[in-house]
């Protein structure tokens, strides 16, 4: 990076505008337009055909009061949030397991290579795909999980007409059970990624620091959580806030798994499947579904923000000041 | 030593115990799929089992039966995904040239813009995306699912990662004083130096591209150009309601190429995630 006198005449240096051209063109078309688009789209009234066709009136703050007060937007919100924390504590947690483990000298475990080929496999997988899979697997009556479940003589009991009857589970009924489900399956897809990006971390760190440890006569345990965690923590630090970035993102998973409204009871209706239920469906309020994408946008920043405020490394911090 | 020893021994036997579990749990899903894909709807009413089916032939009939063109929608995926990924790797390598090379006005702003895009969330400009595309009369059309690749920020930062750690100055310089003009030292000298790097970022972008589910659905609407997640997800319907080995057969039909795909490469794969990045 610090390399200095490269070509050295502003002559050579002027190619750099060609190289970079076709990248700027297309950003500032296909994605910076787009973006400030949305942001006046979110403070007009266009909706339907019309509104697609230009024919709308800026109508001040509106959507962002009807936003604020909206409780399908919050509701949206704190069904993202959860849904992506239950799938991100068990993932950091597994995944920092597995990656200390793997990258331990003295456990010498085999078939690593082969581990993690397989644990990250489910993360290539089409997520559309993966919804429906899932979606079949836990069918109700007879998918194969409720199959897998009656073998081991579990059943769910149902009240009817005053009697308990067992009967299979009807899993997307039931709220807990449908944003586990979602939870799973966004841990299945994503910790084995985590774990691959963790034993880069871990590999990165120094071994002469372990190795002074070792002839002070630390165990593995005090290396762990002496040398490992605390190296880590950058890596933790950005695989929590780029987790976080993608979680508040979940979109096809709960869109597919039920009825594409978040069923049961909008209770897995993240704020992205709300966005597509504004503007694609129904009445296409485009205005207000923009309002609600810039809506998601501040409250990501903010949570982003306040994990770097409140994760950072207090003596950093004060080393700064 | 002895206990030491032993002790460590038990703490493996758990390990692997876990990780066994934790495999099993990541192939059985995809295993059953591919299973229930070659039962018939009996079988796969009357419980789960291992071993393969013999009804392919028939659930594929079933599948492709009610106007279901997933070949068709195979290759659209096909088409879709390659032309972008040929776009996307081969012009972020050029910007990720032009930003680590030369010293240009802008090169420091142009950097930082690409940093914070990588950072905004995919949703915030969807609906002015829509709507702009409307407006160029593009919805369905393939060309607002190939072209933005080109602005691929994620890739241009790769790139340049990994360009600063292999490429040396003095071959550029060597190249210039053999009369190479730009282009041509990036085309012949450069781009044979980043193969690798090149190679992981396609197969990232293909995966991306292949996996896309929301932007084609949204954009495009003749069923005679969806793409396969697209044909996927008709799955859900009201006509498959019945045919289960079809709809497994139809899910698989759009994971096995990946799969076949990961089983040679997954190595290559696995290591391209933290190639040239991640230097704490």
């Amino acid at each position: 990076m610090s390399q200095k006198k490269i070509g050295n005449e502003t002559r050579v240096n002027r190619w750099g505008y060609f190289f970079v051209l076709p990248f700027v063109i297309v950003y500032f078309l296909f994605n910076l337009y787009p973006t400030l688009y949305t942001l006046m789209l979110a403070f007009t009234n266009s909706k339907g055909f019309s509104g697609l066709s230009g024919n709308y009136v800026f109508v001040g703050m509106k959507n962002f009061s009807k936003l604020v007060q909206d409780q399908y937007f919050w509701g949206a919100l704190s069904n993202t949030f959860v849904m992506w924390g239950w799938n991100f504590a068990p993932q950091l947690g597994i995944a920092l397991l597995l990656s200390i483990w793997l990258s331990d000298i003295r456990l010498k475990l085999k078939g690593q290579g082969f581990f993690r080929a397989v644990i990250y496999m489910p993360n290539l997988l089409t997520a559309a795909s993966v919804a429906l899979l899932y979606r079949s697997l836990f069918g109700y009556p007879i998918g194969p999980v409720n199959q897998f479940l009656q073998s081991l003589d579990i059943y769910d009991i149902v009240e009817r007409d005053g009697k308990a009857i067992r009967e299979a589970f009807n899993f997307f009924r039931d709220v807990s059970m449908s944003r586990g489900i979602v939870a799973f399956i966004q841990w299945w897809m994503w910790y084995g990624h985590t774990v691959i990006m963790l034993m880069a971390g871990i590999t990165s760190i120094s071994s002469s620091l372990y190795e002074s440890a070792v002839v002070d006569g630390a165990n593995s345990r005090q290396t762990t959580w002496y040398i490992t965690l605390p190296m880590l923590r950058p890596m933790m630090l950005y695989i929590l806030v780029t987790n976080m970035i993608g979680g508040m993102q979940m979109l096809e998973i709960p869109f597919l798994l039920t009825d594409m409204r978040g069923a049961p009871d909008f209770k897995i209706r993240t704020t992205n499947v709300y966005i597509y239920n504004m503007a694609f469906q129904g009445v296409n309020d485009y205005a207000y579904a923009a309002a609600i994408s810039i809506g998601v946008f501040i409250v990501t920043i903010i949570l982003a923000l306040s994990i770097f405020f409140f994760l950072q490394d207090r003596s950093e911090l004060k080393k700064r000041v | 030593m002895k206990s030491y020893t032993s002790a460590l021994n038990l703490k493996r036997f758990f390990i692997y115990a876990f990780m066994t579990i934790l495999a099993l749990l990541a192939v059985v899903p995809v295993y059953l799929l591919l299973i229930n894909a070659t039962r018939t709807n009996a079988q796969i009413n009357a419980g789960i089992s291992l071993i393969p089916g013999h009804n392919v032939a028939y659930n594929w009939h079933a599948l492709t039966s009610r106007n279901f063109q997933i070949q068709q929608g195979f290759f659209n995926s096909l088409y879709i995904a390659v032309s972008s990924t040929v776009l996307s790797v081969y012009f972020s390598a050029m910007t990720a040239y032009g930003l680590h090379v030369y010293r240009f006005k802008g090169r420091n702003a142009l950097w930082g813009l690409i940093l914070v895009v990588m950072m905004l969330p995919a949703s915030l400009g969807f609906i002015g995306f829509y709507q702009f595309i409307a407006k160029l009369k593009l919805l369905d059309s393939y060309i607002p699912l190939i072209i933005p690749g080109i602005a691929a920020a994620g890739t241009v930062l790769f790139l340049r990662q990994y360009l600063s750690s292999v490429l040396s100055v003095d071959l550029i310089d060597a190249a210039r004083i053999d009369g190479a003009g730009e282009f041509r030292t990036f085309n012949t000298i450069i781009i044979p130096i980043i193969t690798p790097a090149l190679a992981a970022q396609c197969i990232f972008s293909f995966v991306g591209s292949w996996n896309n589910f929301f932007t084609p659905f949204v954009l495009i609407s003749s069923v005679k150009k969806y793409t396969l997640p697209m044909l996927v997800q008709m799955l859900r319907g009201d006509i498959y309601r019945t045919e289960y080995g079809g709809i497994y057969l139809g899910i698989a039909v759009s994971i096995v190429p990946i799969l076949i795909f990961y089983g040679f490469m997954s190595r290559f794969i696995i290591s391209g995630i933290t190639m040239g990045g991640i230097k704490e």
